[in-house]
């Protein structure tokens, strides 16, 4: 028996990052623009879901993956809306891999979809660790979870390009502060977006509908570059 | 949490480079993990002696050294180690946008003995 030393520098993750690119490469083939959203229980992310289906209804064609602990509640919120929404319980787990994502498109008619929402575990630990094959991650932070969010969970604000500040209208209510907030988003994110929003009343939607807009028309023309000649569409 | 994914995800990688380079035991796992890696050692300790149990990587030391979190700035070149998660050029005050370290989950080497007993 002789001990020997073996070299390696492997990414402990790369098993999901392959399926995390072998998703991008799915997504992007089929000019769908994916996004993965973030945030604690409770912050809004289903009811932000509900407002901007309702609002993007009929300007493009919208499917959503929710991922849960434990129950189909969500999954049956968003179909209500009549989009294409497919249930993933982790069963305790505390986060989406790429792997569970892979299993749930199967599940999904991606033929014409536009915008594809991967809605993730409620946890601002755990699912920033975690790439699913999205083109960008978002994150919602809620102003009753206070201020002091982005201090505590630099990973989750520093790699979201979006950051949707929510219930707003709640700030008269609370100790909130929403320039400490801006703040130290920025400084650990300065490339960063900050949209502050209710999802309740619908405050402050115009710029993130027109962000997911923007970003959706970009994709659908990669789309049609790839099914046809550069040129195509112009007679 | 996620330590358990992560600790599953090593040990397959273990388990891969000791068949490679026919590794009987390992006795030690030397990993770099960046300080804005969403892990905590003791955490990713623990749940690896669970995964673990009962493979040629049961018991192994996981030695980790902690990575800081470095970034650059594209205005003026500058590279330095960020302060309080704060992402700004200390030479010229300008956001900075591009990391070099501190993100880091990666299996540096792997030490155990060739399992020549086999034959």
């Amino acid at each position: 028996m002789a001990e020997i030393k073996v070299p390696v520098v492997r990414n402990i993750l790369q098993a999901n990052e392959r399926l995390a690119s072998e998703n991008r490469r799915r997504f992007d083939k089929a000019g769908i623009f994916v996004v993965n959203l973030m945030s604690s229980p409770g912050a809004g992310k289903t009811s932000l879901l509900e407002r901007t289906i309702d609002a993007l209804a009929g300007r493009m064609n919208i499917a959503v993956i929710e991922g849960d602990l434990q129950s189909s509640y969500d999954a049956e919120r968003i179909q209500k809306k009549g989009v294409q929404a497919v249930q993933i319980n982790t069963d305790g787990g505390c986060h989406l891999d790429a792997n569970m994502i892979q299993i749930a498109l199967d599940s999904l008619d991606l033929a014409g979809v536009d915008l594809l929402i991967i809605e993730n575990v409620g946890n601002l630990v755990c699912p920033a660790e975690f790439n699913l094959g999205e083109h960008e991650k978002i994150m919602i932070l809620s102003v009753t979870e206070g201020d002091d969010k982005p201090i505590k969970y630099p990973l989750m604000f520093q790699i979201c390009s979006v950051l949707l500040v929510n219930k707003i209208d709640l700030l008269p209510y609370t100790d909130c502060d929403l320039g400490k907030i801006r703040q130290s988003a920025r400084q650990l994110n300065p490339a960063g977006k900050v949209f502050e929003i209710s999802c309740r009343t619908g405050e402050g939607f115009a710029p993130w509908l027109s962000w997911i807009e923007d970003k959706v028309s970009e994709h659908r023309k990669n789309r049609a570059g790839a099914a046809a000649s550069p040129h195509a569409g112009k007679h | 949490m996620h330590e358990l994914s992560i600790a599953q995800s090593l040990l397959d990688i273990i388990v891969d480079e000791s068949n490679r380079h026919r590794l009987g035991r390992i006795n030690k796992v030397r990993l770099r993990i960046g300080e804005l890696a969403a892990v905590v050692p003791e955490s990713l300790r623990f749940c690896f002696d669970l995964v673990s149990r009962d493979t040629a990587a049961s018991g192994a030391l996981l030695e980790i050294e902690t990575v800081g979190v470095t970034a650059r700035c594209d205005k003026c070149d500058f590279s330095f180690e960020v302060q309080d998660r704060v992402f700004e050029c200390p030479k010229c005050g300008q956001p900075v946008f591009e990391m070099l370290s501190g993100r880091e989950l990666y299996v540096m080497s792997i030490e155990g003995e060739t399992g020549e007993e086999d034959g």
